[in-house]
């Protein structure tokens, strides 16, 4: 591991007065924020994190969960992912959110990982980890030898010719289907960007993986209020049964009424560059009947421009199952 | 375990004891060696370290870590895991190391109260909170309920993964966690034993949550 200057700010300004000089806030950043440090100490071990500075925030006060007065709610940057899991308004109003982070990582994990950390994840693609070998997304030019190597876990969706690492966190999917806004204070002001917008597709800058600049701290994450009887299930299948990340996930959030589907938010795992908002396939549910038939179709069209690698073609059938049967699960609720 | 136990080894010592002063008396006599070859390459630029005194690292810094209910104060490299710091600077080695990257549990204690892998946290980010470890939890005379229990189930055979594997049952025991076996075995996923005592290691948790 390199040397680094370690500092703990004492406001949310000074932490952002601290680091916004830095080059970049993205792959090959001099100067982080660190909270929970389970990806960022994993990547500095592993020589792929070389920050020169490290500015720890996990004694800021952006720990609080609290309902909105509009009834959403607001989900502090350092919240641990475990008191999020189990928060009462998560559990009663987001629950597809609980099911999500529960299904990833191990209890000691969550104990540590935060909101913020986690929207922040690295791929798991091993060729990124490994700075002995060429990876677009670590360092830029280099080649991409996923592939045409071992990519039976990557992805399928998303892709470009010069990375196709897969985004690997269950809770931004979980996020995604809730429209989440991700709220930053940056060194010009404060903003708010819908999930959709936060994170990039790879193109031909894999190492640019979100908006973020130097300087920019998460600060919170909002959820709008519950849309009154919807169905909420994240569906997530992988190789062993636990402390796995998804070869395919899926959270649908939808609401039925007389036998019709009339409102869904659907995202997928597992198989794309980025956490994948699927609206072709809420398109194909919207006044459809709520059943096999329709769920499949939906399931096809969020599949139709999966662009499959050589090891990992079955991720299409898989994907499209287990959105089929996410949204019959939550059918059948 | 304490410096002073160290220091006055019993006639009759435990392996772990036997390990640990040799591990000590190795690494003396490695020093002696190299000390006389340092001095003839760079004559006169610093003295031999007084014997016992610890090695100063450059760019350490100060810090007070609470472990086992004991204030320690250290300086260590930044670098320093809270894991390596336990094991390393304070010689509480009953935690392991397995993976070093979050992938195995070996190193699971407890940071006020909750378990955490202390191979992917800095030492210096728990200056002042609560550290709990496996030496903190029970003594060899007074076993916690659950070394008990990891004891009459054979919870174990090599033993490398059970102090994680314990600290994280501890930690079980006070989060949500459903009755059946599957509950546990979900909760326990962070924590891999290569021998593969899983079943009985389940059985040893379900015995203490029966009885609490």
């Amino acid at each position: 591991m390199h040397t680094f200057e370690f500092s703990r700010p004492k406001d949310a300004a000074a932490a952002i007065a601290g680091t916004a000089e830095a080059k970049t806030a993205q792959q090959g950043a001099d100067m982080r924020f660190i909270a929970g440090g389970t990806t960022l100490i994993d990547l500095m071990k592993l020589n792929v994190e070389t920050p020169s500075r490290l500015v720890d925030i996990n004694r800021l006060p952006l720990d609080q969960i609290e309902t909105t007065p509009d009834g959403g709610l607001k989900i502090g940057a350092t919240a641990r992912n475990s008191d999020l899991a189990h928060h009462p308004a998560v559990l009663r109003s987001y629950p597809v959110l609980s099911q999500a982070i529960l299904s990833g990582a191990s209890a000691q994990l969550r104990n540590m990982a935060t909101t913020a950390g986690n929207l922040l994840q690295r791929t798991r693609c091993v060729y990124f980890r490994d700075p002995a070998m060429p990876c677009n997304k670590r360092e830029p030019g280099t080649g991409c030898p996923a592939i045409t190597g071992s990519n039976r876990t990557l992805a399928i969706l998303g892709t470009s010719e010069h990375c196709i690492a897969t985004n690997p966190s269950d809770m931004c999917v979980a996020l995604a289907a809730l429209e989440a806004t991700i709220h930053v204070q940056g060194s010009k002001g404060s903003r708010a960007i819908p999930i959709g917008d936060f994170h990039l597709l790879p193109g031909s800058t894999p190492n640019r993986e979100t908006v973020l600049e130097p300087g920019d701290l998460i600060t919170h994450v909002t959820l709008l209020p519950p849309v009154a009887g919807n169905k909420q299930v994240y569906l997530k299948l992988r190789d062993r049964a636990s402390y796995e990340f998804a070869l395919a996930s899926a959270a649908v959030v939808v609401t039925i009424a007389g036998g019709k589907v009339t409102r869904a938010r659907i995202a997928l795992g597992g198989v794309g560059t980025k956490p994948w908002r699927s609206p072709e396939a809420e398109a194909v549910l919207i006044g459809k009947t709520a059943g096999a038939a329709n769920f499949r179709n939906a399931a096809e069209m969020a599949m139709r421009n999966a662009k499959p690698q050589s090891e990992n073609k079955f991720k299409i059938e898989l994907a499209k199952r287990c959105l089929a049967h996410a949204l019959q699960m939550a059918a059948t609720s | 375990m304490s410096d002073d136990d160290l220091q006055s080894c019993p006639p009759d010592p435990t392996r772990r004891k036997f390990l640990l002063t040799t591990g000590t008396s190795v690494a003396a006599s490695l020093a002696a060696a190299y000390v006389p070859v340092l001095a003839n390459s760079a004559p006169g630029e610093s003295e031999p370290a007084p014997p016992g005194a610890r090695p100063t690292v450059e760019g350490a810094v100060p810090i007070t870590l609470r472990i086992n209910g004991k204030d320690h104060q250290l300086r260590i490299d930044p670098r320093t895991t809270l894991l390596d710091c336990i094991r390393e600077t304070v010689a509480l080695t009953g935690t392991k190391k397995g993976c070093d990257h979050g992938q195995c549990g070996a190193c699971t204690v407890h940071v006020n109260g909750r378990r955490v892998n202390s191979c992917l946290t800095l030492a210096l980010m728990h200056d002042g909170e609560e550290i709990t470890t496996i030496e903190g939890l029970g003594t060899p005379d007074a076993l916690h309920p659950m070394q008990a229990a990891f004891v009459a189930h054979d919870g174990y055979q090599c033993g490398y993964c059970t102090s994680g594997q314990i600290m994280s049952a501890v930690a079980l025991l006070k989060e949500p966690c459903g009755p059946d076996d599957a509950a546990v075995k979900e909760l326990m996923s962070g924590n891999i034993c290569r021998c593969g005592a899983y079943p009985n290691i389940v059985a040893a948790i379900q015995q203490v949550r029966k009885n609490a």
